[in-house]
């Protein structure tokens, strides 16, 4: 019988971490001073070349930081939208400077509000199958992330991620 | 003194926009009002009659599609676009959840998504991308001026809006569902704001007319 002791399994459990593919924890992942959480997008349409992607941000810094950009192998590029309602008409534009998040704010990007928005897909994301990809903020800098996949349609993440 | 002639003038013009911009304002408020007191008690909204009117369009097995084809038939109709991330797939889902909700009785409504892009959505890519949702939505596109015209006839608001790098776009447009009755007339529309049960009860007033 192969015993291991503490330090052994530590070193192993390390080891395995290092070796799965997930870049990080789907719920919740710290860059600097942010905290990115619940990430989530949806299963598209046949054919469909955009999707959306959702996830909270939480600021415990003292100075206001910035989602500039993203990126993730579904998409040819991915930008960050807002979507607004004005008297009935949807209305869709590119966030310009990226979307701030005030010290001590969290920001929601949620169906009909911010998002962000994978274009040019290659693929759209499967039910079961997370997708990956990294953001990157004007003073935080990039981390990985990763997106789980709901339903087609869907309001809310799967399952409660909170 | 031809200046202050000019003034004058010019002042006469200011208050007779301002008077007319109030009148607009009221006539606005007014219909606002009347499409509300409309909307709770079921019968056609003011106006109505100016939104809707024939149309032809392709339907996604690329045969022509004629709005005589709903003479006599209640119908929702609403537009979008399948280069849309949120609401197009949101409220695609939900009619087809509104259709499965009314069970035999969603033979008697006809439920039409028109696409505001037809450069990208040609019949073929509208049939992949309408096959996730109820085989029963009837899914439309056509050349620019066609899409331009039903858009006009149902003050359907809708424009491209060129991404930074000018090679791509998406569209901002009318996102309201239209329920039209069976004379086809405007009596109601849906949200996607709105509860699912109150959607669905305008649906099921819509056919009781």
């Amino acid at each position: 019988m192969i015993r291991l002791d503490l330090h052994t399994t530590l070193a192993l459990a390390a080891l395995l971490a290092a070796a799965l593919p997930l870049p990080a924890s789907a719920s919740e992942v710290r860059v600097g001073d942010l905290i990115v959480a619940n990430a989530w997008t949806r299963v598209t349409p046949p054919g469909a070349r955009v999707a959306g992607g959702f996830l909270t941000i939480t600021n415990t810094g003292k100075a206001a930081d910035r989602l500039v950009s993203g990126t993730s192998p579904i998409a040819g590029h991915v930008e960050i939208h807002e979507m607004t309602m004005d008297g009935g008409v949807m209305k869709m534009r590119e966030v310009a400077g990226g979307l701030e998040i005030a010290p001590g704010a969290t920001v929601e990007l949620k169906p009909g509000s911010y998002h962000v928005m994978f274009m040019d897909l290659k693929s759209g994301p499967m039910e079961g199958k997370p997708v990956a990809g990294t953001l990157t903020f004007e003073k935080a800098g990039t981390t990985a992330i990763t997106f789980e996949v709901a339903p087609l349609g869907a309001k809310s993440p799967a399952h409660g991620m909170n | 003194m031809a200046n202050t002639r000019q003034g004058a003038l010019r002042s006469v013009r200011l208050v007779a926009w301002a008077a007319i911009a109030v009148l607009v304002l009221a006539a606005g408020m007014h219909l606002l009002g009347e499409a509300q007191k409309a909307q709770q008690s079921g019968r056609a909204l003011p106006g109505a009659a100016t939104i809707g009117g024939p149309f032809e369009l392709t339907r996604t097995d690329g045969t022509r599609f004629s709005s005589s084809a709903l003479a006599g038939k209640p119908y929702a109709i609403f537009f979008g676009f399948t280069h849309c991330p949120d609401i197009c797939p949101t409220t695609l889902l939900e009619m087809s959840n509104h259709l499965k909700e009314l069970g035999d009785r969603a033979d008697k409504l006809r439920v039409l998504f028109v696409s505001v892009d037809p450069e990208r959505d040609t019949p073929e890519h509208l049939k992949r991308y309408l096959s996730a949702f109820d085989d029963r939505i009837i899914g439309l596109t056509g050349t620019t001026q066609e899409v331009a015209a039903i858009g006009k006839s149902y003050r359907v608001f809708f424009e491209k809006v060129p991404s930074k790098d000018g090679q791509d776009y998406t569209m901002n447009h009318t996102a309201s569902v239209y329920l039209m009755d069976k004379a086809g007339s405007l009596v109601s529309t849906l949200s996607f704001q709105e509860p699912d049960e109150q959607r669905q009860k305008k649906i099921e007033n819509l056919l009781d007319r």
